[in-house]
């Protein structure tokens, strides 16, 4: 709009029309100048992150042994190898606690739209927050006093699957919630006014009309648990081998390869490895995050 | 103080879409100018102009000139920041900062501009307060927050707030639509009274409302949705809403249309 | 942005849909409380089963409640185990324990018959990095919030908040990483600089590692980096909340916009951006390997300088988890744990009450 209003035929204004004070007008600069710098400031470590990894870490992950190899019988200063067991683990654990956290992620959140109410659904809500806010650390060392120490058995990727159920949750439980509170009310009642019961109604109008963003949110969760590396210090031991059973033996996953790499190999192929690892790990989180921002994108039901 | 207010061949666009086409009126000085006419038709749109609040929309655009007593408000080098302590401006719905005390939300305009001096700023309130016919009622709690008042009383602390700064012109968007009948009355009434001291143009979807308050109006129409909506006529009231010129305006007022 | 909703221009469809919005959100709310009248209604009407299987009495009803609400319990459940696991194992540890636990700064476990444990240092190493990680957080944060919803364009603020969405999706073991071999470093000439014109203050004295990489200043910094996308999140989300007709109340006094920021957008956000202050907080304090490789270890106590090093209450115990096989030294750690789960608890919880209903999560 400026360009036509400082179109040159216009007359210079009037004093009455310029009036506002230079300290004002200095004041509304630096803040629109500070605000600007804020935003560059957050992208400068970013950038600078991600193009570190790329840079160190993309040597390694261009060899088709990285992708389809174990460091089985590699010795740590061999540039060989790859991480496909570490894959492998961090799949395999983020699957356990999928498995089981997005189911009760999802009931919990109907529970918290379509049925709570009164102080059992208040106190739910809380915990939910609270859940959300539980270290990492924490959940590893509950899931060990409870197993490990209490009920006697060993470290496993299923432990470490257990831990992440309850990172997991609550981002299931919040994008789900979300979801359903934007389902209109007119479905619910056109499905109630034809006779259909509730339950069925929230298992065959809400839930699928909700499924989109339930599915983004939960994408989220797997990118969120697949990172996570206190649970796997705390909960399993690494393996240098592929191990597809999370319930025996150590199993490794790309944090507990980068973690052990970093605190016992040195030498150059470690190096290599270890940024190898973090750029490989960012990349499927971005998938995860990837497939999230594209389901949620073409949404059913829009915010 | 009160100033005129001219119009020249007025357009405005949304981006590529042209909301309004080719506005020609004037304001004169202490009166009071209703814009009615059908929703849609751009009266809201041209009040917004008036004070280049409309440039808060993106794409938003002006042809022509506006003139406050013959200066372009859309001059070179002109601000829109000086241009609305000129002209204010009261909402549709009161807006009272809700955190600000009634005190200060009088006088949040003049802190704006600088003004620190204590005493200054309390002979202000009361005497704005006075011209919104508010100071009975609150006098004894200023310090109060403003969103603590009824709907009616938050209008007039708004209006309050609007002359605290002493502007030229006071724009009301349609001032009273989200108020009850004896609110609507109070600030029908304090309108009266300002128009002695301030030029005002008051958008309103209530006819009779413009029939009562102002001295002139103007009948905006349009021909159909997606179309620019236009100016019709523009006279005094009272030959408005007994002998318009265009059989258009008599349709609308007679309601046999919109 | 007009008033007048039902103006003829090409923003009346969005207009309309954002001046709905507050009037649906009642409706959302009011949800519940109709599936509450609802559902009352089938709890009073007496189960005649199979005769009245739409009045939703029936079995299927009843059993896909029972599963909804003990999902839900699930997480209140999982809490309370969490606290109560935590608690049983660390008290054999602690009724062992040799030193005092809240002042000693020693945290001595290999011997397990003489523990000798104390959270002193732990909580100074916490709440230091933690808290200059919220304090470079908390401006920047509220800037990009500032600059994502009244600054930018809204056809570049989706792509903008993505960038800074992005930042949450790095994993930590590569912000650590990259804070212990890339950032470290390169920061170590300003933490040079401050500990030369300012270690007068006791927070820029020469702390107990004998370098200045590795410190709790680095740690802080990286975590701040960790944490500005939870501050952005919930900050950006409440701001661009601020009712329309606010802004425009202080627009049309002659406003500038950082005058509209001041008048308006911050006294709605306020606790919006407290809140979301705190989350970020509560993740700091929590925050493990990032930490763990970050920060060094350090031999002598701390100084409460930002250029100490050593261990927070996270970060220890994931140094020691390897070694967690004796009950008595690992009920030390898992003490240590729920020292770190009340923190975090009431940090959270805080963060809840001081939003009210505006923050969700």
């Amino acid at each position: 709009m400026s360009a036509a209003l400082d179109a040159p035929e216009r007359p210079a204004a009037s004093e009455a029309f310029r009036a506002v004070s230079t300290a004002r007008k200095v004041k509304n600069q630096l803040a629109t100048v500070l605000v600007t710098l804020a935003f560059v400031i957050a992208v400068i470590p970013l950038v600078w992150l991600l193009v570190s990894v790329l840079i160190k870490g993309f040597p390694a992950i261009v060899s088709v042994d990285w992708w389809t190899k174990s460091l089985s019988g590699v010795t740590p200063d061999q540039a060989r190898g790859g991480v496909y067991h570490a894959i492998v683990g961090t799949l395999v654990q983020a699957l356990i606690a999928g498995i089981i956290a997005v189911p009760v992620g999802i009931f919990a959140a109907v529970y918290l739209v379509e049925y709570g109410r009164g102080r059992l659904a208040r106190i739910t809500s809380f915990m939910v927050d609270i859940l959300s806010g539980v270290p990492s650390i924490v959940a590893a060392l509950f899931i060990f006093a409870l197993f490990i120490s209490i009920g006697g058995l060993s470290q496993s990727g299923f432990l470490v699957g257990l831990a992440l159920v309850l990172l997991m949750l609550p981002v299931v439980i919040r994008n789900t919630e979300e979801m359903l509170r934007l389902v209109p009310d007119e479905l619910r009642e056109a499905s109630y006014a034809l006779g259909i019961p509730k339950w069925k109604t929230i298992l065959r109008i809400v839930l699928p009309t909700a499924l989109s963003g339930t599915v983004t949110g939960v994408m989220l969760a797997f990118a969120r648990v697949m990172g996570e590396t206190a649970p796997v210090l705390v909960l399993v031991g690494y393996a240098r081998a592929i191990n597809f059973d999370p319930f025996e033996g150590n199993q490794a996953s790309l944090p507990l390869l980068i973690y052990t790499e970093l605190s016992t190999n040195p030498s150059a192929a470690g190096q290599l490895r270890i940024w190898g690892g973090a750029l490989t790990l960012i990349l499927i989180v971005m998938v995860f995050q990837l497939a999230a921002s594209l389901i949620s994108r073409y949404s059913a039901i829009s915010k | 103080m009160a100033k005129r207010l001219d119009l020249k061949d007025v357009d405005i666009y949304y981006g590529d879409f042209h909301a309004v086409q080719n506005v020609n009126l004037s304001v004169p000085p202490r009166s009071v100018t209703s814009f009615i006419g059908p929703s849609g038709c751009g009266k809201s749109t041209v009040l917004r102009t008036l004070n280049r609040m409309h440039e808060e929309i993106p794409g938003a655009r002006v042809e022509g000139e506006i003139q406050l007593d013959g200066e372009d408000i859309y001059a070179r080098g002109s601000d829109a920041v000086a241009v609305r302590r000129t002209i204010g401006m009261v909402f549709q719905r009161p807006n009272p900062f809700p955190t600000m005390s009634i005190r200060d939300n009088v006088v949040a305009g003049l802190k704006l501009q600088g003004v620190r001096d204590k005493k200054k700023l309390d002979e202000v309130c009361e005497a704005s307060l006075k011209g919104a016919n508010l100071w009975k009622e609150v006098s004894g709690r200023l310090d109060k927050p403003g969103g603590g008042l009824s709907g009616g009383q938050q209008q007039r602390l708004c209006i309050a707030r609007a002359i605290a700064v002493q502007p030229d012109v006071l724009l009301m968007d349609e001032p009273c639509s989200a108020l009850d009948p004896i609110s609507t009355l109070a600030i029908e009434d304090l309108i009266g009274d300002l128009k002695k001291d301030y030029t005002i143009v008051i958008v309103t979807h209530n006819m009779q409302q413009a029939a009562r308050v102002s001295d002139q109006t103007a009948f905006f129409n349009l021909e159909a949705t997606g179309k620019p909506g236009h100016l019709v006529e523009i006279d005094d009231t009272e030959k408005i809403f007994s002998n318009p010129q265009e059989r258009e305006t008599e349709d609308y007022i007679s309601g046999r249309f919109g | 942005m007009t008033p007048d909703g039902d103006e003829a221009e090409p923003n009346t469809v969005s207009e309309r849909t954002t001046q709905r919005a507050p009037s649906d959100d009642p409706a959302t709310q009011d949800r519940p409380a109709g599936s509450a009248t609802m559902s009352s209604v089938t709890d009073t009407q007496p189960s005649t089963t199979g005769s009245s299987r739409t009045t939703s009495g029936g079995t299927g009803e009843r059993v896909f409640r029972a599963l909804t609400t003990g999902s839900g319990l699930v997480v209140v459940v999982a809490i309370a185990l969490i606290g109560l696991f935590l608690i049983v194992q660390a008290v054999p540890s602690l009724l062992a324990n040799n030193d005092n636990f809240f002042t000693s700064p020693e945290f001595n476990t290999t011997d397990a018959s003489n523990l000798r444990f104390g959270i002193r240092d732990l909580l100074a190493v916490t709440l230091l990095s933690s808290l200059l990680a919220l304090v470079i957080a908390m401006p920047i944060g509220m800037g990009i919030a500032l600059f994502l919803t009244q600054y930018t364009p809204s056809r570049l603020a989706q792509p903008f908040s993505y960038v800074i969405g992005l930042l949450a999706a790095v994993p930590s073991i590569v912000f650590g990483l990259w804070g212990v071999l890339v950032l470290a470093p390169a920061i170590e000439p300003i933490a040079a600089f401050l500990q030369t014109y300012l270690g007068w203050i006791f927070l820029f004295a020469p702390g107990n590692l004998p370098v200045l990489t590795g410190t709790i200043f680095t740690g802080g910094i990286v975590l701040a980096i960790m944490i500005l996308p939870i501050v952005t999140a919930t900050t950006r989300e409440v701001f661009s909340q601020t009712p329309r007709f606010q802004i425009e109340a202080a627009q049309a006094l002659g406003a500038t916009r950082w005058e509209v920021i001041r008048m308006a957008v911050l006294p709605y956000g306020r606790s919006g951006f407290i809140a979301a202050s705190m989350l970020g907080l509560g993740r700091a304090l929590g925050e493990t390997i990032a930490v763990l490789l970050v920060i060094r270890a350090a031999t002598s106590p701390s100084h409460l300088s930002l250029f100490d090093g050593g261990y927070t209450f996270a970060s220890l115990i994931a140094s020691a988890a390897s070694e967690f096989s004796q009950p008595l030294p690992t009920g030390a750690y898992i003490s240590a744990g729920l020292v770190l789960f009340v923190l975090t608890f009431v940090v959270n919880a805080m963060a809840r009450v001081v939003a009210g209903g505006k923050v969700n999560g």
